[in-house]
């Protein structure tokens, strides 16, 4: 039965004020039961306040093979963090 | 609802009936479902209803509990959930009934909610405010039941020939059931007048609303009412509940007092 329904993925939000998490995914015939589902699923044990979900095949994910040129590049750039600053003493803990 | 004073020892006897037969109910009903734990026709379902049946369970801890503690002999809730004779339990007859397939565990569990959720609603009213406590608590977990046995009941009802073959097929099954929700006696009549508890005729007007409208959308036909059984709120059972009882008390009775 479940091998007929799309796959969704699941975005909790744990409390106020913090991001959707991605916790997993599930099976459901529509927005609606992927809802109820997560709901049964993945917030049994007071996990969440929010839910989204969305059609696995809605999301476009980068390649795993374009892994290097995508972000190998990134790696060495030292001068991209701000690590080349004083802080004046007065500012404190940053 | 009316305040008037009981004879305490008449309330009291007619209050402990009506927790066990409310304890007994979520506690039949809790096993029965749990019995689909790992043959659920999906995983997701799989969880949604062993979810469903704990949160039985869980009330039965709760009204079983306060049965033992008005009655006063020292009997806890697993004594009176483990210890007792077929013929000893409150529950509706409905209830017991075997799981069958899918639909026709789906369409108990709908009858059963929307009746449940209306006796919940207004209980959250009763004069003893013990009682009002737990149905409050329970109320949140049984609207979520209601909303999930009632979309279900309307998407198979309202989705293949094979769905709405079966739906139906367990709906002319299980009506002959439904009117035992229905029928008071001394007890309730008792407990109402003092505003404890609601009388089971006055739940009817809500529940046939409920389960018109969601039969019509899932385009389901009710069956005429006609002879409805009863007996388990009295203990008088089917055959059914002694085969539930010896699989649910047997650790209890083989080995009691046993702890993990």
């Amino acid at each position: 039965m479940s091998s007929e329904w799309p796959l969704w993925e699941v975005f909790i939000r744990g409390q106020h004020g913090l991001n959707h998490r991605h916790v997993g995914s599930l099976h459901a015939p529509d927005a609606e039961m992927a809802i109820n589902n997560a709901r049964d699923v993945y917030t049994r044990r007071n996990e969440g306040v929010s839910i989204w979900v969305v059609r696995s095949s809605d999301i476009t994910a980068s390649a795993p093979s374009e892994k290097g040129p995508l972000f190998d590049p990134s790696n060495s750039k030292v001068y991209r963090h701000p690590t080349f600053f004083d802080i004046p003493d007065e500012v404190g803990h940053m | 609802m009316a305040t008037a004073t009981l004879e305490p020892t008449v309330a009291q006897a007619a209050l402990v009936e009506f927790l066990l037969r409310i304890g007994d109910n979520t506690l039949i009903l809790g096993h029965r479902v749990s019995e689909w734990c790992g043959r659920g026709p999906a995983l997701e379902e799989d969880i949604a209803l062993a979810n469903t049946a704990l949160d039985l369970i869980g009330q039965t801890q709760l009204w079983l509990g306060l049965a033992g503690e008005v009655e006063g002999q020292g009997r806890s809730a697993d004594d009176l959930a483990y210890l007792r004779d077929g013929y000893e339990f409150r529950n509706i007859l409905l209830v017991e009934r075997p799981n069958g397939d899918f639909g026709m565990t789906l369409m108990r569990q709908f009858v059963f909610d929307a009746w449940h959720y209306l006796l919940l609603k207004a209980l959250e009213g009763s004069a003893d405010r013990r009682i009002a406590e737990i149905a409050e608590k329970a109320f949140k977990e049984v609207s979520y039941h209601l909303d999930r046995s009632r979309d279900l009941v309307i998407r198979l009802g309202d989705g293949s020939a094979e769905s709405h073959r079966r739906m139906q097929e367990a709906l002319d099954d299980l009506w002959a059931f439904t009117g035992e929700m229905f029928v008071g006696d001394a007890a309730d009549a008792a407990l109402a007048e003092a505003g404890v508890i609601p009388e089971p005729q006055s739940l009817k007007v809500g529940w046939d609303e409920i389960v018109s409208d969601t039969l019509t959308e899932a385009t389901l036909k009710p069956p005429a009412d006609g002879y409805m059984h009863k007996g388990g709120r009295r203990g008088v059972h089917t055959e059914h509940l002694g085969y539930l009882l010896a699989e649910m008390q047997f650790l209890q009775r083989a080995y009691p007092g046993a702890t993990w």
